[in-house]
């Protein structure tokens, strides 16, 4: 076993550690469909999808390290972080297929309800940092913009397809609005970090990305006959290293073989 | 000596313009759009590439292809470095890489001014227009899946000649 990093905590290194680390826990997650997606067309749609978002956490990653100054690199930071040093949305470590019968999760509303929350906010971000006073954040952000755009279209169309379904599919997909929704205050909830970023004009605060979010949403929900529920007072803290049940489960999956082979190659 | 370094220059670019996309192979990285720059002196030759897609796993493939290409050609050491920003679009593929494409059996993609915009429709199914089928051109297609065999394409089929084919998604 690897002795685990610790990364430090200037607030710059945070504001793209939790934009880095929600990609990649949302790429894992995704990526667990691999060969058990409901219908062809819709394995290959998660993980490519999985693929672009590992695409942009790799660069986050790297940026992330080298604000972060210890001379890391993304797979250092990807393999030997422990659980409380991840800062994704809680959100996006949430099961999303069923890893045993006792286990939650399994329901394909489930992945496409997930789907289109965060890839409408991720587009969101994505936006707000194009103007960042980083350039290399402001580079990776024009990127992956044109594919959380088009992941949000998939993801989109299919919760039309679901809500404005039969009866079932619109229940089952009720169903997982009911479970999403109390994650969702997260992405909106402002701290010092985003205070930071935004007085160093590195990028947009959370809190500001709200009404755009919330217009698209919206729009999509009317088509699929969902109204937009009342926000959750509850906060999950995943943003700030504080996880949910399911979190070191899915590092454990993500990070065993680097634990057990240190700096392992293909 | 400005001369001789032109002529390195142009060699390298010759020399780039048969190095072929190793998920596309008709497709040259230059008619692909991806080679930003290059510089050969006689000290080496510098090369800097765009990712197509964030996750593209050819990224890493053709930065080597490059390499070897150059230096086997004499024009090295050779460096492959990455530039992110402008960002790729598949406005950059070149006239002759669209009718490469088509060749092929993929759908060029489509001009992305026309996709992309302040007001892009939250919805594919609301947005796409049927595209022209590249083995017999009818219109009458339709798309099967968003995402196709690699990241840049989406799968269509075909109702009048019946043959699925590949499309480059625009962006």
């Amino acid at each position: 076993m690897v002795e685990s990093l610790t990364i430090n905590a200037t607030p710059a290194a945070r504001y793209v550690l939790r934009l880095a680390d929600t990609c990649l826990i949302h790429a894992q997650r995704l990526a667990e469909w691999c060969g058990h997606g409901p219908v062809l067309e819709e394995d290959i749609a998660l993980t490519n999808m999985a693929l672009d978002l590992l695409g942009q956490s790799r660069a986050l990653l790297t940026h992330a390290a080298a604000l972060d100054g210890q001379g890391l690199d993304e797979d250092q930071l990807a393999f030997l972080r422990d659980e409380g040093q991840f800062f994704n949305l809680t959100l996006a470590e949430q099961p999303l297929r069923r890893s045993s019968a006792h286990a939650p999760g399994g329901d394909f509303a489930d992945t496409v309800l997930r789907n289109f929350l965060l890839a409408t906010w991720l587009k969101a971000v994505w936006q707000g940092l194009a103007t960042s006073a980083d350039l290399t954040l402001a580079a990776i952000a024009a990127k992956a913009l044109k594919e959380a755009r088009y992941h949000q279209q998939h993801a989109a169309d299919w919760v039309v397809r679901l809500g404005d379904g039969t009866d079932e599919s619109a229940r089952r997909l009720r169903a997982s609005l009911d479970s999403a929704w109390p994650y969702v205050s997260e992405f909106f909830t402002d701290d010092e970090v985003d205070n930071a970023a935004v007085a160093t004009r590195l990028g947009p605060a959370r809190g500001s990305l709200r009404e755009a979010w919330l217009a698209e949403v919206g729009a999509v929900f009317a088509d699929a006959r969902l109204s937009v529920p009342k926000w959750s007072r509850y906060i999950a803290t995943g943003t700030r290293g504080v996880h949910s049940e399911h979190m070191g489960f899915i590092l454990a999956e993500m990070q065993s073989l680097q634990r057990r082979f240190p700096g392992g190659r293909w | 000596m400005t001369s001789l370094l032109t002529t390195r220059t142009e060699r390298a670019w010759a020399v780039l313009a048969q190095v072929l996309d190793p998920e596309v192979p008709v497709l040259s990285v230059c008619e692909l759009g991806i080679v930003r720059e290059v510089v050969s002196t006689d000290l080496g030759t510098e090369v800097a590439l765009t990712p197509t897609y964030s996750g593209c796993p050819a990224t890493e493939v053709i930065a080597d292809s490059v390499k070897q290409a150059l230096d086997a050609a004499g024009l090295g050491p050779t460096r492959v470095t990455h530039r992110l920003a402008p960002a790729w679009t598949t406005d950059w593929i070149s006239a002759e890489g669209r009718r490469k494409l088509r060749e092929y059996g993929i759908a060029p993609p489509s001009g992305v001014g026309a996709v992309v915009g302040d007001a892009v429709p939250i919805r594919i199914v609301k947005r796409e227009a049927p595209l022209a089928c590249p083995r017999c051109d009818s219109r009458d297609t339709e798309r099967l899946s968003a995402f196709g065999a690699t990241a840049c394409k989406a799968l269509w089929r075909c109702r009048a000649c019946r043959e699925p084919f590949e499309h480059f998604k625009p962006i």
